[in-house]
């Protein structure tokens, strides 16, 4: 089976005043279905401009990265838009719930966009809030819910088109130590059941909660290895 | 691509979530609207009320009055001002009458008198005329029937009331077959004229009493009115376009008659379609004028509006920043800041048109206008509402939808 996503020679140049900044200088890696993996580095490493590439949200200058069959670099903002609705699942550091919504709304908000009818996003929205241990607090507002309990109703939302990748950016960042390994513990229980999770992170041991650390460094990869076992359960403690 | 009830409904929830900028925001359209409705409904009424005033004047009218016309304006001097008040005679009508395309001709004398009837009394305006002049002036009976040309030549003392008379002297009897007092005499009433309304100037034309001219010389007029002279003749042409020939020729005719050289007449030759119609078209220029003036306030209800939608956007850069993550295409944004931007509008050009109308209805009561409001101001109201905010809400939702995600998301 093909790679989830594969990246070959990507390479992200921006123009800052008179200089030119490397963010990616050539990265090239595959991340297979069902895997769970960090991409880990200090800030300005690239890891950022990694994480807007495969969210879609950016493209490359120049290499190819293909996700679940689709070509960064060769799609309009239309087909991009589209891509980020059904590919990628968003979970953000400070969670970006929308106020004014309720969590149910909330999570049903990506359905909007994908044209899922009314009744059968309810639905859902309601399942995944159940699944995510917020069945009780479905009609409440953002700022009535914990950090904690925030991040899940995000989490639910990232599931809520069905996408075959979650990509979350420092999804503990916000959050104190037992609830960010909480969160941590339902993104591997969400792995153990066949999704695949990208975090982006500069946190080490959150890196080494999953089963994969890709250490970044100046735009380039400097290392890419399994986490054992035992590091993992660390984390956990 | 977004359901339209899920964009009605984000459309719906944004503006719910700060009432009180929306409130304010629709406010300038609001005013803007209301305006522009009360003036051009307080506008077309002035016209239909000239328009009516024309039709109750008579078609191809000439009045002949005596007096000389003093400066321009079409405005007739107080008789005596510049010639005789008693210049014009019977005998004047009469050779009017043989003038080429004139239909009829009716002298009349006016007479100012007290009448009494049924323990009731009235201050009406007495018209002693031939049978001609409802011809004439286009007037005609609702009840009864008018004198005859006997009647009128042997005195009869025979009356037809104008509706107001009818209404003041006789409210709860038909008037036709009763008897009024009037200059000491007992009159008969054998008709009633249909309602005319006002008039251009405010004056109400069925306050009003037709004698017998004959009789009205005789028995009612004072000193002024004795002799053949009379106050006035009313000249039917037989159509509009000869109606400037026959002024001319009766101008002409009246000189010759009087031996007046032109500038020195004492009669005037007053052509009223002509005045009316002068008054309709001012009164439509000052129609387009009023709501000109107001368009200017909707137009800055306009502003209004585009300027919320700007600190809106910047505002809710984040979450367009979101929106978009989630896979908002640039179109669904431009929709959803555009269907914001038109509710605020559409909803103020609701309640300004509700507002306009009110305000017209209570303008046009004030002056004893006639309320003009079609089916076609309100959608012209309203469409011109949502015309304003597309304009105005485009510029904002288009900035919206072209927001990069990663700057927006960064965005605190």
């Amino acid at each position: 089976m093909a790679a989830l996503i594969s990246a070959q020679k990507l390479t992200k140049h921006y123009r800052m005043g008179d200089e030119t900044v490397h963010a990616l200088d050539g990265v090239s890696f595959d991340v297979a279905r069902g895997d769970y993996c960090a991409i880990v580095g200090p800030s300005g490493s690239g890891k950022s401009t990694m994480m807007n590439i495969i969210g879609g949200l950016d493209t490359p200058t120049e290499g190819r990265i293909v996700i679940d069959g689709n070509d960064i670099g060769e799609m309009s903002d239309e087909n991009l838009a589209v891509f980020r609705n059904r590919t990628i699942g968003f979970v953000f550091q400070s969670f970006n719930l929308l106020p004014r919504m309720t969590a149910l709304e909330n999570v049903e908000l990506p359905m909007i966009y994908g044209g899922v009818p009314p009744a059968e996003r309810r639905e859902r929205a309601a399942a995944l809030l159940t699944r995510v241990g917020l069945g009780q607090r479905m009609d409440h507002r953002p700022t009535q819910l914990s950090g904690g309990q925030q991040q899940r109703v995000a989490i639910a939302r990232a599931l809520a088109g069905q996408p075959p990748l979650i990509l979350a950016d420092e999804p503990t960042g916000a959050l104190d130590t037992n609830t960010g390994i909480e969160i941590l513990a339902l993104f591997r229980e969400l792995n153990r059941e066949g999704v695949t999770i990208v975090i982006v992170t500069h946190d080490h041991e959150v890196a080494a909660a999953t089963r994969r650390t890709i250490e970044m460094r100046d735009g380039h990869i400097v290392s890419d290895k399994a986490n054992d076992r035992s590091a993992r359960h660390d984390a956990h403690v | 691509m977004m359901r339209t009830s899920d964009l009605i409904a984000s459309a719906a929830n944004a503006l719910r979530s700060n009432p009180m900028r929306s409130a304010l925001t629709a406010l300038g359209v609001i005013i803007g609207v209301a305006s522009v409705v009360a003036m051009v409904a307080l506008g077309s009424g002035a016209q239909a009320q000239v328009e009516r005033s024309i039709a109750s004047l008579g078609s191809n009218l000439l009045i002949v009055v005596p007096g000389a016309q003093r400066g321009g304006g079409g405005v007739r001097a107080q008789a005596g001002a510049g010639g005789g008040w008693d210049s014009l005679t019977i005998d004047d009508a009469a050779a009017i009458a043989q003038v080429e395309n004139v239909a009829v001709v009716a002298p009349s004398q006016r007479a100012r008198t007290q009448v009494v009837a049924n323990g009731l009394n009235w201050n009406p305006q007495v018209e002693g005329v031939t049978p001609s002049y409802l011809e004439a002036r286009d007037w005609q009976i609702a009840q009864g029937r008018m004198f005859d040309e006997t009647e009128e030549r042997q005195a009869r003392r025979v009356i037809v009331l104008g509706a107001t008379v009818a209404d003041q002297l006789f409210p709860n009897v038909e008037p036709v077959g009763q008897m009024l007092r009037m200059a000491g005499g007992n009159y008969e009433v054998i008709g009633v004229l249909e309602s005319k309304g006002q008039s251009g100037l405010g004056t109400d034309q069925d306050d009003i009493v037709l004698a017998p001219l004959t009789t009205v010389k005789r028995r009612i007029s004072g000193r002024r009115g004795r002799g053949d002279t009379v106050s006035q003749i009313s000249v039917k042409a037989v159509s509009e376009d000869a109606l400037t020939l026959v002024q001319e020729d009766v101008e002409t005719l009246l000189r010759q008659r009087h031996r007046t050289r032109e500038g020195e007449d004492d009669f005037t030759v007053q052509n009223l379609s002509s005045i009316s119609e002068t008054a309709a078209q001012t009164t439509q220029v000052f129609t387009y004028l009023l709501g000109g003036i107001s368009a200017v306030s909707l137009l800055v209800g306009g502003i209004g509006i585009m300027n919320i939608m700007l600190v809106s956007v910047t505002e809710r850069t984040r979450e367009i920043g979101l929106r978009k993550a989630l896979g908002a295409r640039q179109s669904d944004i431009l929709h959803q800041f555009g269907l914001e931007a038109v509710t605020l509008s559409v909803a103020g050009g609701i309640i300004g048109l509700i507002i306009g109308v009110l305000g017209a209805w209570l303008m046009t009561s004030l002056f004893t206008l006639p309320l003009v409001i079609s089916v076609w101001h309100a959608a012209v109201a309203i469409g011109f509402s949502a015309f304003v905010g597309l304009t105005f809400g485009a510029y904002p939702a288009w900035r919206a939808a072209q927001l990069d995600p990663i700057e927006a998301l960064r965005r605190e």
